[in-house]
């Protein structure tokens, strides 16, 4: 690990000074330090947000949650609103990493979280994510854990957040705080697909802090559940997921928003398949055809091809277990 | 020979050192300074080779000998010429040589230690180990055991029978192939080592199975007497025989001592253990069967190729299961091991019958749904009733016991034989069986014994204990002959200054070290008895020395239990503050005479999602014939653990290596996959008990690799049940069972 | 009680299955506020780290309380809270298993909440309460050194084997019991996947959660 200054700022404004100078922010630490010590990253200085306070998850006027940037993963996870109206959320965080990881790390630092490329993480190996122009090692390399989705002659990584999925499926807004005051923009648009600037893996201006994610008002009755497949039971990045919100009445769809994760440079929502499902009438058949369309414009590399078939199945699974079978 | 009353062994005992684990007390390698074993510890952290083939051609070290704190940066540029005495360790190869450490600019794989970086602290030798910059000629690595990697080396060859005419005559013929990736033992505790120069003599905190090995390890690369090297480890955080062999940290710990003029702690990082020592290696078994209509084998053909590296040629029991586990009077086994620019593959629990089991017994699970006959059937079909390839008789085999035992728990009977009939929502249920067989190793060990003036004994082996409760089941072991309770008896191991053992691997070390540890007992009470019977003073005064019996620490007639004393009073009034025996242990010619192994049925059921490609254990049992049962609490925790091993070698565990440069691209357990809790349901183990006093003096076969073997095969083949699909390859994966 | 064997060298410990090791390195238990580690090894890691450690505010200042005693130690920015608990606090109960929060060795329980220590920097950590497994069993008066009911239970149902991931299993089992996640055997082994246990020793370490979990909490 490099030498690094350490500040801990009271307030925000005393954090957005230390961040305009370059100071690199720290929440939960858990992909940051563990990046630190294999010297991927190598921050001058550290400035620790913990202190601010950023934690609160809050139901706003117009029904929409704002969740606190600072909000840990488990006490999101166990949040009572969050598992009432939004399962696919708690289900999302219940199924990422482990209970003590879940206690560290943040719903800011969830999102931004970088990614588990075998090539990005090791110094020696080529990579553009890493060192633009330096090439993929990963391209013609080990790449089953690789994104066949919105991947690049670039790069290939896969975006390991599940709740940034389960997120982009509700089509939550990041609210960001600069040097220059407030703004917000979708998930979809704050993470950013590589193309061939892989270094850039999200919108974010020098010294800005993420204050909050907010999940805007839908509407009810609204189902929603999320599915990760991994070789292992517990404690695994996902091979691939997917989250699917539904809001049936009267026997049709009439919203439908779906996710997939394991699979995307960024967390992938699935439009072609939403398309297919608005306005029909839920069956198995219906489920089918929709989760053929999931991986449309997918590029399967070397050791990944299996992910488009299982992504369409892991799509169709999770439509028929929230949707149901009539 | 005289009994306790109620003997310890047998008894399901608590571990004696369970205080110490579960309270953070119990010192493994890296923390003996902690405990003040050691002090002005500096730190050492290795720098790996980049690339996987070729010469080093510069080290620039000025950045990270210039950060502030750092002592030393040593590579072949610098390091002295060590004497590397020539020397075989027991567990090292047959052929080759030892990797040495900064000996040269020859770069053998990728990760191979290249320079170490000694500082004040772990920080500052973290950091300046990132600055040191090494350049490569570097070559393009071989990697591949399927690639054309060259010459491979020499084979090993048997041959019984005639198997081309029995494979002509065969009713059913069957050719199959079986691929095992490369495992890495992955012990919870990164191998460690603390060295300490004291002018010529070295001490050397080590997590090892074998203090005598790194003893004798260090000696001949620093080319000085065993004598003057001492080895500690009374601690080992889990190895499964990665801690056999002496390792080049191990040296490289001793050489920055000795260079800083300072003690010096080296902890491999996880990923340096991928590199850092060694793995089971990946094997490709071919394997024809013949059989006749009743299902008896005719014919069994065995084609057998395993990685190893350049400069060793790594060799295990692969051929053991094949020539003797079922009666075959025909066979023919072809053993090569193919040279890879890697580092050298090593014992890893089960070495040999773990693999070799996955391919024989899925092989036999296929000839049985050839022949439409039970699989337990066509292996109790198969039961030799000597060993086949010795013709000698063996010492116990119960095999068919263990089949019994174990259908009648798991209700084999009601097993619809026909795959793809058990549903269970979206899960395919299957099951599966297979046969467990490991050789009972024995080799010589030595114990020393004192019985204290207050009545407690200390015994002394220099064993090891990596878990399987060395430090409790010997603690039994000695109580009983010496006549002791458990809590009055200290056993101590894991210091090259006790009594020699042999390595704490191979499921040897109860039959070896308990032997010895009985017989050095059983020598110390009879020496107390001698004392007594001819003490004039003594109420045993003239008695006779075999009807004197000791329980619970009391010497006494065995017919007149009033007619004692104790053993305090007896070294009381004799002046003495301790007795001691020396004794041991050496396998006779039983080993020839007999064919001794420990047996296991392993019965698996498990679900398949089958259209999401998902494995999921659902039950592993296992029953065992391991002869005698010294602590059947450890016992049972040791086969669960096994199981849970083989449950991982089906089902995830893949050392997976870039070809382009050798890089080992999981090098972490995040990546490497191995069982978690979520992952274990319902795993069991019976053990059958028993006694085989031909297989060694106290009666038991080794229980520590027979419950890894047949795990992978049972799994596989409930795989197959469940779902009419044959994986060939381990582990079985999600991409496997998809598709179709 | 027993007289060592062959201890040949009075410079080196007979390694022996004792708490002597503990009661040599660490403190009498109690809070003393402002104290620094009394431990030898403590005391010259601190020594060492005076001399070596990083110039330019690449250390901090650091006051942590580790097992309700309070420790005042300056600390390399770059430290983990794992390596000052077991290369500076001599506190080497909490265990390195990967260095990267994939095995759980190192769980320990920050402000009650249970955390890998190897990914939380020590600096990050002052005014915190920080729990390891040393300070789980009773440190007072009449029950001083009494184990805690998952310790005992760990101990009964023989949930470890070679015992280098145990203290990070009861540290988190703590937890889970704590938190309630031990509603079945399913929940528990779902909420104690964080922790990897090599042995395989996993049934046994959800018999000794609910083991405690039946017995009350703590």
């Amino acid at each position: 690990m490099h030498p690094f200054a350490y500040t801990k700022p009271a307030d925000t404004r005393s954090a957005l000074v230390a961040g305009a100078r370059g100071g690199r922010y720290i929440a939960g630490g858990t992909t940051l330090v563990d990046l630190m010590r294999e010297t991927v990253e190598r921050p001058g200085t550290l400035v620790d947000i913990s202190g601010l306070p950023l934690r609160d998850v809050r139901t706003g006027e117009r029904r929409e949650l704002r969740i606190g940037a600072l909000a840990r993963m488990s006490d999101v996870a166990a949040h009572p609103r969050v598992r009432s109206a939004y399962p696919v959320v708690s289900q999302a965080l219940e199924l990422s990493a482990s209970a003590q990881l879940r206690n560290m790390a943040t719903i800011g630092g969830n999102i931004m979280q970088r990614t588990r490329c075998t090539y990005f993480r090791d110094v020696s190996a080529a990579c553009n994510k890493r060192q633009r122009g330096s090439g993929c090692a990963a391209l013609e390399g080990y790449n089953r854990s690789h994104a066949i989705l919105g991947t690049s002659d670039a790069c290939v990584a896969t975006h390991p957040s599940d709740l940034a999925v389960a997120l982009a499926a509700l089509d939550t807004v990041v609210h960001l705080l600069g040097p220059d005051g407030e703004r917000s923009l979708t998930l979809t648009e704050f993470l950013l697909r590589p193309g061939s600037t892989p270094d850039r893996e999200h919108d974010l201006r020098p010294g800005e802090l993420i204050t909050a994610l907010e999940i805007p008002p839908h509407p009810q009755p609204l189902r929603s559940g999320y599915l990760k497949v991994r070789d292992r039971q517990s404690y695994e990045f996902a091979l691939t997921s997917a989250a699917v919100v539904l809001h049936i009445t009267g026997g049709v769809i009439r919203d439908a928003r779906v996710a997939a994760g394991g699979v995307g440079t960024v967390p992938w929502r699935l439009t072609a398949v939403e398309r297919r499902l608005v306005g029909a009438r839920p069956s198995d058949r219906l489920w089918a055809q929709a989760a053929a369309e999931a991986s449309h414009g997918a590029r399967p590399l070397r050791h990944n091809g299996f992910k488009t078939e299982l992504l369409e199945r892991t799509v169709e699974r999770q439509l028929r277990t929230v949707g149901g079978t009539p | 020979m005289t009994r306790q009353t109620r003997p310890a062994a047998g008894t399901p005992l608590s571990r004696v050192d369970g205080r110490l684990k579960v309270t953070g007390q119990a010192a493994y390698a890296a923390e003996h300074d902690a405990h003040g074993a050691v002090r002005g510890v500096a730190h050492g952290v290795i720098v790996t080779s980049t690339v996987g083939r070729g010469r080093i051609t510069g080290i620039d070290t000025r950045a990270a000998a210039g950060q502030r704190g750092v002592l030393k940066v040593i590579s072949h540029v610098n390091a002295p010429e060590l004497p590397y005495r020539p020397w075989r360790g027991v567990p090292d190869p047959a052929r080759g040589e030892r990797l040495r450490v900064f000996q040269d600019d020859r770069v053998r794989f990728f990760g191979q230690p290249v320079a170490v970086v000694v500082a004040e602290t772990l920080e500052i030798a973290w950091h300046a180990a990132s600055l040191v910059r090494v350049s490569y000629d570097a070559g393009r690595p071989a990697t591949d055991l399927a690639s054309p990697a060259g010459e491979p080396n020499e084979s090993e060859n048997y041959t019984r029978g005639n198997v081309d005419q029995a494979l002509r005559q065969a009713h059913v013929r069957l050719d199959r192939t079986y691929r095992l990736q490369r495992e890495h033992h992955n012990p919870m505790e990164t191998h460690a080592t603390i060295a300490r120069w004291d002018g010529d003599r070295l001490t050397v905190w080590d997590k090892t199975q074998i203090v005598l090995n790194t003893r004798a390890g260090l000696a001949a690369d620093f080319g000085i007497p065993e004598a003057s090297v001492r080895v500690i480890s009374p601690f080992v955080g889990g190895a499964f025989g990665s801690a056999l062999r002496c390792w080049p940290h191990v040296t490289i710990a001793a050489l920055a001592a000795r260079e800083v003029r300072r003690p010096v702690k080296v902890a491999l990082t996880r990923k340096q253990m991928y590199t850092g020592t060694g793995f089971r290696p990946v094997t490709e078994y071919k394997i024809t069967l013949g059989a006749d209509q009743r299902g008896r084998l005719t014919a069994t053909v065995h084609d057998i190729r395993a990685e190893t590296s350049t400069y060793e040629d790594y060799r295990e029991g692969l051929g053991d299961v094949g020539r003797m586990t079922h009666a075959t009077p025909n066979v023919r086994l072809t053993y090569r091991t193919v040279p890879l620019d890697i580092n050298t593959p090593t014992w890893m629990r089960g070495p040999g019958p773990a693999t070799a089991a996955y391919a024989i017994e899925s092989a036999m699970d296929e000839l049985a749904y050839e022949l439409g006959m039970d699989p337990i059937e066509l292996r109790m079909r198969n039961e030799p009733d000597r060993d086949p390839s010795t013709g000698v008789p063996f010492s116990t085999r119960r095999l068919r016991e263990c089949f019994r035992v174990g259908s009648r728990t798991v209700g084999w009977d009601r097993r619809n034989p026909r795959p793809r009939t058990n549903r269970d929502g979206n899960w395919l249920i299957g099951t599966g069986v297979a046969v467990a067989t490991y050789h009972t190793a024995r080799a010589a060990a030595q114990a020393l014994a004192r019985l204290h003036a207050d009545g407690t004994a200390t015994v002394q082996c220099g064993t090891s204990d990596m878990g399987p409760g060395t430090y409790t089941s010997m603690t039994q072991v000695a109580a009983d002959a010496i006549g002791l309770q458990v809590p009055r008896v200290r056993f101590q191991l894991g210091d090259s200054s006790m009594p020699p053992s042999p390595p704490h691997g191979g499921s040897m070390t109860m039959a070896s070290v308990g032997s010895a540890v009985q017989d050095t007992c059983d020598k110390l009470r009879r020496q107390a008895i001698a004392l007594a019977v001819q003490d004039p003073r003594s109420p045993l005064h003239g008695t006779t020395p075999d009807d004197v019996t000791v329980a619970n620490g009391r010497l006494h007639l065995r017919d007149n239990p009033a007619r004692g004393e104790t053993y305090q009073q007896l070294l009381a009034r004799n002046n003495r503050t301790y007795l001691e025996a020396r004794g041991g242990y050496t396998p006779g010619d039983e080993v020839e005479r007999f064919s001794t192994h420990a047996y296991g049925a392993v019965f698996a059921q498990v679900a398949v999602d089958e259209h999401l490609g998902l494995v999921r254990v659902r039950q592993v049992h296992g029953v065992y014939d391991a002869g005698r049962i010294i602590n059947p609490k450890l016992a049972d925790s040791q086969a669960i653990g096994g199981m849970v091993g083989g449950i991982g070698m089906a089902l995830l565990e893949h050392t997976i290596t870039d070809p382009r440069d050798g890089r080992i691209v999981n090098a972490n357990m995040a990546d490497y996959l191995v069982p978690t809790n979520a992952d274990i349901p319902n795993v069991s183990a019976i053990y059958l008990g028993g006694d085989d006093r031909t297989a060694d003096p106290i009666g038991v076969k080794g229980l520590g690799e027979v419950v890894i073997v047949g795990v992978a095969p049972a799994i596989a083949n409930a795989v197959f049940h469940a779902t009419g699909r044959r994986v060939r390859d381990l582990p079985i994966t999600i991409e496997s069972l998809l598709g179709g | 009680m027993s007289a060592e064997i062959s201890n040949d060298d009075p410079d080196v410990e007979v390694p022996e299955v004792s708490r002597r090791g503990f009661l040599s390195t660490t403190a009498a238990g109690g809070v003393a506020a402002g104290v620094l580690p009394s431990s030898l090894a403590a005391g010259r890691a601190d020594a060492s780290a005076g001399r070596a450690a990083p110039s330019g505010g690449q250390s901090s200042a650091l006051s942590v309380t580790v097992n309700g005693r309070r420790h005042q130690v300056t600390v390399d920015n770059r430290t983990s809270l794992l390596d000052l608990l077991r290369e500076r606090l001599a506190l080497t109960g909490t265990k390195k298993g990967c260095d990267q929060g994939a095995c759980g060795a190192c769980t320990v329980l920050v402000d009650d909440r249970r955390v890998n220590a190897c990914l939380t920097l020590a600096v990050r950590c002052e005014g915190a309460e920080v729990t390891t497994i040393e300070g789980l069993a009773a440190q007072d008066g009449e029950r001083d050194g009494e184990l805690h009911a998952l310790q005992r239970a760990f101990i009964e149902q023989d949930a470890f084997q070679c015992g280098y991931c145990t203290p990070g299993q009861i540290m988190s089992g703590v937890a889970c019991i704590r938190e309630g996640h031990t509603g079945s055997r399913e929940e528990i082994r779902e909420w104690m996947s964080g922790n990897i246990c090599r042995c395989g020793c996993y049934v046994k370490i959800v018999n000794a959660v609910e083991q405690a979990a039946r017995g009350g909490r703590d």
